[in-house]
């Protein structure tokens, strides 16, 4: 069978599962549409939790910018693990306890609806940033696999997660991603293994890829490129350590992440559940950086210096989707691949190295087809996590909470369903006419989370005095700082204040908020004493722990 | 739960906390970032050793932290009798 035949095997046999899951999974209650019904044990909520997280950036983007970048890209790696440290010892178990649908919803409870209303602006804003990355990895894999163009593959993906989404909710979004994350961890894998051991006779890439990566290293400078482990080259220490915390307190800050822990059966299994969640998360994560160097080496051994004429199928299939460029500034015939944009011919888009390493490397067409199904599942399930994001602000914290208390489950269900469908179209939009590559659209959306959720939370849970005024005031500058330093620096044409990076803005914007909220806090009114209980109530795990406590100082009222 | 009991609970837990989150600075900013230069200058099995910290040793740090986190704190619940009511669990 040709790769193609190999790729719509793989595809037809996933998405047919991932069908199948969603129509056992289907439900009919407002809790088992947003958190699963709270069922969900620990093993299996990890592993939805991973394939929730691993977007088309971390599967398709992320190998090919660490191989572009060498140590820079670490801030991808550190980033978007260290995260879930924050997440495991500041939110999720507290988060948990609380025990409601959204992440408005505590913020809401625990400061005001006016704070509420800020959460429900942010979490939609975050979450759109972030799935239009996502349509647009589907749109790419379609493009290249399928032979459809990219507009064609994003409806397409917009159709299935439409489908799965709107049938089974939380409950069916996660036993689907349980699927999701088994097949894109073996596609991701596969090739990783079978590519090490072709290099260097170790099948183990996380032991194995420092030798190739000295080589690379001789291999890069031979061409006029710096060395591939060298640190600081494209971004200054500054912006590394910036944007790595920005990535990070965002990741603590997401939305969709941060609900996955409200679907676990106890706080207990909320902590555990964070554990194997970064465990299967690392599994990528750990290959990613060998994925990047073995992709790199190979390709510069393959193209550079070569004749145009003498390059394999995958080049002219790449070509052929814009992705991969080549023009022949000197008439030569051969590829001059250098640092030097007067002298270089060949641009590569770093969204296709995963795709198109283990063409480049030549391994067979099953395992080729393998991982574009591997990226369309990542794509998918990270798509359909923020979809519930957005549909459950819209239709819990928003028309529900707020607009409609009286409000049927049916009728609760129905608008969420109508949200959801709102918000692929719109996602689906962006998709098509994206603001940048996909793994940079995504870093915005982090820069957001953690200039406005973490620091609000985890001033709500660990500081008792911190009042709605303060949440507010906080969430607000936040918010509004970080989203106009990116837009001007990125399309304003200002300069960056400092040399700050747009995508390491977020934790500067982190910053803002904690000091605002504390400033405007010690200004203001304590919040009320059921506030004051509220926070008491999250910290100890068992219910009885508080109930017999004595009432708090200054209890009357 | 006496008022004692909740303050001691929790100033064990926010010192645990803090403990772990003073290596995860660590093996990151400090070893992955701010020394990286330095640290490269050591090589073990053809790794610099920052660039390692960077983009290996820093994430197995951060699940093993989580681990220990979820562990301790377990450790924790059961000693304060704060721990959940879980059907089938061996420990009254």
């Amino acid at each position: 069978m040709s790769t193609q035949a190999w790729t719509f095997f793989w595809v037809i046999l996933t998405f047919g599962t991932y069908i199948t899951i969603a129509w056992r999974s289907r439900v009919k209650d407002t809790a088992g549409f947003y958190v699963a019904g709270q069922g969900v044990p620990t093993v299996a909520n990890g592993a939805a939790v991973a394939a929730d997280w691993m977007s088309a950036a971390s599967f398709l983007s992320m190998a090919g910018i660490i191989a572009f970048q060498g140590y820079d890209g670490s801030v991808y790696l550190m980033g978007w693990t260290g995260g879930y440290v924050l997440l495991a010892l500041l939110l999720a178990p507290y988060l948990r306890k609380f025990g409601k649908y959204t992440v408005p919803d505590f913020v809401g409870d625990r400061y005001s609806d006016t704070a509420r209303l800020v959460a429900v602006v942010a979490a939609i804003f975050v979450s759109f940033t972030y799935v239009v990355g996502q349509m647009r990895g589907v749109g790419i894999v379609f493009s290249r696999f399928l032979g459809t163009s990219i507009v064609v593959g994003i409806m397409f993906g917009m159709a299935i997660v439409l489908f799965y989404a709107v049938l089974g909710g939380m409950k069916g979004i996660t036993w689907t991603q349980v699927a999701q994350y088994s097949v894109l961890i073996v596609a991701y894998l596969i090739p990783a293994w079978a590519i090490a051991g072709q290099l260097t006779g170790i099948p183990i890439p996380q032991v194995s890829f420092g030798r190739i990566m000295q080589e690379l290293n001789g291999l890069q400078a031979d061409l006029g490129f710096s060395e591939y482990s060298s640190p600081f080259v494209n971004q200054s220490k500054l912006n590394v350590f910036l944007i790595t915390a920005s990535l990070m307190i965002g990741t603590a800050g997401l939305p969709h992440v941060i609900v996955r822990f409200y679907t676990t059966r106890s706080v207990r299994a909320a902590r555990w559940s964070a554990f194997w969640a970064l465990f299967f998360i690392s599994l990528l994560y750990l290959t990613a950086p060998a994925i990047g160097v073995f992709a790199k080496y190979n390709l510069l051994n393959t193209v550079s210096d070569a004749p145009r004429a003498e390059m394999p199928d995958w080049f002219d299939a790449w070509e052929s989707t814009g992705l991969l460029a080549f023009e022949d500034l000197n008439g030569d015939g051969t590829i001059d691949y250098t640092p030097d944009p007067a002298t270089n011919e060949l641009t590569i888009d770093n969204d296709i190295m995963v795709l198109a390493t283990p063409e480049v490397a030549g391994l067979p067409a099953p395992v080729i087809g393998l991982v574009v199904a591997g990226g369309l599942a990542a794509a998918l399930s990270t798509a359909s996590g923020l979809l519930l994001v957005i549909s459950s602000s819209v239709a819990h914290d928003f028309y529900y909470r707020r607009l409609r208390p009286d409000a049927t489950e049916k009728q609760q269900l129905l608008v969420g369903r109508l949200a959801m469908a709102g918000a692929v179209v719109i996602a689906g939009y962006f998709g098509v006419n994206p603001p940048g590559f996909v793994a940079q659209v995504v870093a915005l959306a982090f820069g957001l989370a953690a200039a406005s959720f973490f620091p609000t939370i985890v001033l709500g849970i660990f500081w008792k005095r911190a009042n709605a005024a303060g949440a507010v005031a906080g969430m607000g500058t936040g918010l509004v700082v970080t989203a106009a330093y990116m837009v001007a620096t990125l399309y304003g044409g200002v300069e960056p204040i400092l040399g700050v990076a747009a995508t390491g803005f977020g934790a500067i914007g982190a910053i803002i908020n904690f000091v605002v909220a504390v400033v405007v806090t010690k200004a203001t009114a304590p919040p009320p004493v059921e506030m004051q209980q509220l926070v008491d109530s999250v910290r100890y795990p068992s219910p009885a722990a508080v109930g017999t406590g004595k009432p708090p100082a200054g209890g009357a009222h | 739960m006496s008022e004692d009991a909740k303050r001691a609970y929790w100033s064990r837990n926010l010192r645990l906390m803090v403990i772990l989150l003073a290596v995860w600075f660590t093996v990151s900013y400090l070893f992955g970032i701010l020394l990286v230069e330095q640290l490269n200058n050591i090589v073990i099995n053809s790794f610099p050793l920052g660039f390692w910290f960077a983009q290996q040793g820093s994430i197995v740090t951060f699940v093993a932290l989580i681990a220990i986190y979820a562990w301790r704190m377990d450790k924790l619940d059961e000693e304060f009798g704060v721990a959940e009511d879980r059907p089938g669990s061996v420990r009254g």
